[in-house]
């Protein structure tokens, strides 16, 4: 009872400074793409490209955060797997920018590197239609979507729940890792795809091209905040805190749970999907290493850190995290995970409502 | 107190003495024409060797008021259960009304079909303010699209202010539920399962729990619907079940002891048994 109580706390946090906060942070990242494009490299106020790609990385985390935390925080499943999905989306992005590499790889082959290496003559039948973005944008969210009905479908219908249903989403992203690990799955095998040239024509590393996929992500989060507020506040996003609470009671009102766990099972795998399309032209690889089981424990910690049950939270929490890892694996690399695990007790321990949790406490004292 | 209009409200002299009047329908689907809102019949029910219940028999007459007792272990929460398709019977049938087999259903379409329940902790969802529990129980489309549409009507909102006098939470709607007390927990659950508009109530000890006073009041409660819906209720509260009961139903060893009047069946020597050990 208590935790669904100070869930339901968090979330009422103080709107007008929130908001206040929340307006200023994103005029910092809508001025940053500009600041990239037309300010002097020598003046203090340009942004690096090392800054900006840094920034959209963790906007695209913060993005995956979100979508963890309507299955989480709201629906209370807890998935250790989430990392899957954003990685499908990544491959499936992937894909086209492997194809749009064209004829300027090593082999100069119309076929990706990793193909003609492994002395493959012609594309595997799912790579056809790859050389469209539109159709790798469909992949990017409907694979890692299609993927989600099903086994959400297995797993809810049978009822599975709490730790088991952990287990198996952990069980699932690490079999697909070892399945991408492989060269003849078609997929690069270990090193996965890299070395992208271009995107719809323009050079992938050109100020422009970074600048506008930093708008895109600041974009997609956005739209994704204001579709999760409108979500949660409707009957639907009470009847999923109705399920994490009280699933039984709610089948006893004549809700069958099952269909809106599957709804907002697959409706955050394709955001995380999404989130994957537009992290790797940023970052500019994407291999199997983003489906480990540890990555998407992360997931959770960042979830967990910045306050679940609310949606800004996560979004703090993936920002706050990553921001001190890049920061900790230049300083301290070796230590790094003994860091995060402690941050992640003390979050336990002490913060049971995350960094938004401190926030509120902070104005209570006030 | 309630209004005489919801759907399934049929008025009250048609079930007292007369069985025949009450042939008709309470609601398209279901078929009482012999008066039994639910049977249950040689239902047997074994958990790990256990048999929790031995091949029970009961039926429930439209508009009763139905008290069971029992020791503990007597089998009356697993009743509730197979009743509402939480746990399946080993074998026997339970019908509700005359043509509905529960067997065939999820707990999910029992409760739509008009069956509620009300277990034996209460149990709200306690990070939603009163008024928001009653507005997810009210009856209505039960799918994700509805919920993602759903509005409230005119209509509803009057329905959700007259649950909240009757369960006497009117100064309460704006509470988390999960800041009420106990008694007060009790009486959402019970004002939930009535926005459900259930044709048939299972009350798991509706007073553990509360206070004289609130009991009392629920007893008047319990008085108040009965005719218009079908009541099971599980009690130990002696005292409660006196002051409410018409017919009460002894259970033992999973299958039915006693049946009558509370005077008759405390004095049944084999139920005083039962209750004093042996």
């Amino acid at each position: 009872m208590q935790s669904a109580l100070s869930l339901r706390l968090a979330h009422r946090i103080g709107p007008l400074p929130l908001k206040l906060a929340g307006a200023a942070a994103l005029a910092v990242l809508l001025a940053m793409p500009a600041l990239h494009l037309w300010t002097d490299p020598a003046s203090s106020l340009h942004v690096s490209a090392y800054t900006l790609t840094l920034v959209g990385k963790i906007l695209c985390y913060a993005i995956v955060a979100l979508a963890m935390d309507l299955v989480w925080g709201y629906t209370g499943l807890l998935s250790l797997g989430h990392g899957l999905f954003f990685a499908l989306g990544g491959y499936g992005m992937g894909m086209y920018l492997m194809r749009a590499i064209g004829h300027d790889g090593n082999y100069q082959s119309d076929l990706p590197d990793f193909m003609v290496f492994l002395d493959w003559k012609t594309l595997p039948w799912f790579w056809q239609g790859s050389e469209h973005l539109a159709w790798a944008l469909c992949l990017a969210v409907g694979v890692p979507g299609l993927l989600a009905l099903v086994f959400g479908w297995l797993a809810f219908r049978s009822r599975i729940k709490g730790v088991y249903f952990s287990i198996m989403t952990q069980a699932l992203t690490y079999a697909a890792m070892l399945l991408f690990f492989r060269n003849e799955t078609g997929f690069g095998g270990n090193n996965g795809f890299t070395d992208f040239k271009r995107i719809l024509g323009y050079g992938i590393a050109e100020p422009a091209t970074r600048a506008t996929l930093f708008l895109l992500t600041v974009l997609l989060l956005v739209a994704a905040l204001a579709a999760g507020f409108w979500l949660v506040n409707s009957k639907f996003g009470r009847i999923l805190t109705a399920i994490r609470d009280a699933e039984s009671r709610l089948m006893f009102c004549g809700y069958n749970p099952l269909y809106y766990k599957l709804f907002i099972w697959v409706a955050s795998a394709m955001l995380c999907g999404l989130a994957g399309a537009l992290y790797v032209p940023q970052v500019g690889i994407i291999n199997p290493g983003e489906m480990s089981p540890a990555n998407s424990i992360e997931i959770a910690i960042w979830v967990a850190v910045g306050g679940r049950g609310s949606l800004i939270g996560p979004v703090l929490g993936a920002g706050f995290i990553n921001a001190a890892k890049s920061w900790f694996t230049v300083a301290f690399p070796e230590y790094w995970l003994f860091f995060l695990g402690a941050l992640f007790i003390a979050t336990t321990l002490f913060l049971p409502r995350g960094l938004l949790g401190l926030l509120r406490r902070h104005k209570e004292n006030a | 107190m309630m209004s005489a209009t919801t759907s399934q409200s049929v008025q009250r002299e048609s079930w007292d003495g007369d069985t025949a009047a009450s042939g008709r329908l309470l609601q398209p689907g279901l078929d009482v024409t012999h008066g039994q809102i639910l049977y249950l019949d040689d239902i047997s029910v074994s958990f790990d060797g256990f048999r929790a219940l031995n091949r029970l028999s009961l039926s429930i007459a439209v508009g009763e008021l139905r008290c069971i007792i029992g020791p503990n272990g007597a089998g009356k929460t697993t009743m509730m259960d197979v009743i509402t398709g939480k746990t399946r019977a080993d074998s026997g049938s339970a019908f509700f009304g005359q043509t509905i087999n529960l067997a065939q259903h999820s707990e999910a379409e029992i409760a739509q079909l008009g069956i509620g329940r009300k277990f034996q902790k209460p149990t709200v969802f306690e990070a939603m303010t009163v008024q928001e529990n009653l507005e997810l129980a009210l009856a209505g489309p039960r799918s994700v699209w509805a919920s993602l549409r759903a509005r409230l009507t005119g209509q509803q909102r009057d329905r959700i202010d007259e649950l909240l006098t009757l369960i006497r939470l009117g100064e309460q709607r704006q509470r988390l539920a999960g800041l009420l007390s106990h008694g007060q927990k009790q009486w959402l659950e019970i004002g939930m399962l009535l926005a459900q508009e259930p044709q048939l109530l299972l009350l798991d000890e509706p007073v553990a729990g509360m206070t004289d006073a609130e009991t009392e009041k629920t007893a008047e409660l319990l008085l108040t619907l009965k005719g218009r819906h079908s009541l099971m209720v599980v009690e130990h509260d002696m005292d409660f079940i006196a002051s409410i009961a018409g017919k009460v139903t002894v259970l033992a060893e999973g299958a039915v002891l006693a049946e009558g009047s509370l005077q008759q069946v405390q004095a049944d020597e084999r139920v005083i048994e039962v209750y004093l050990g042996r």
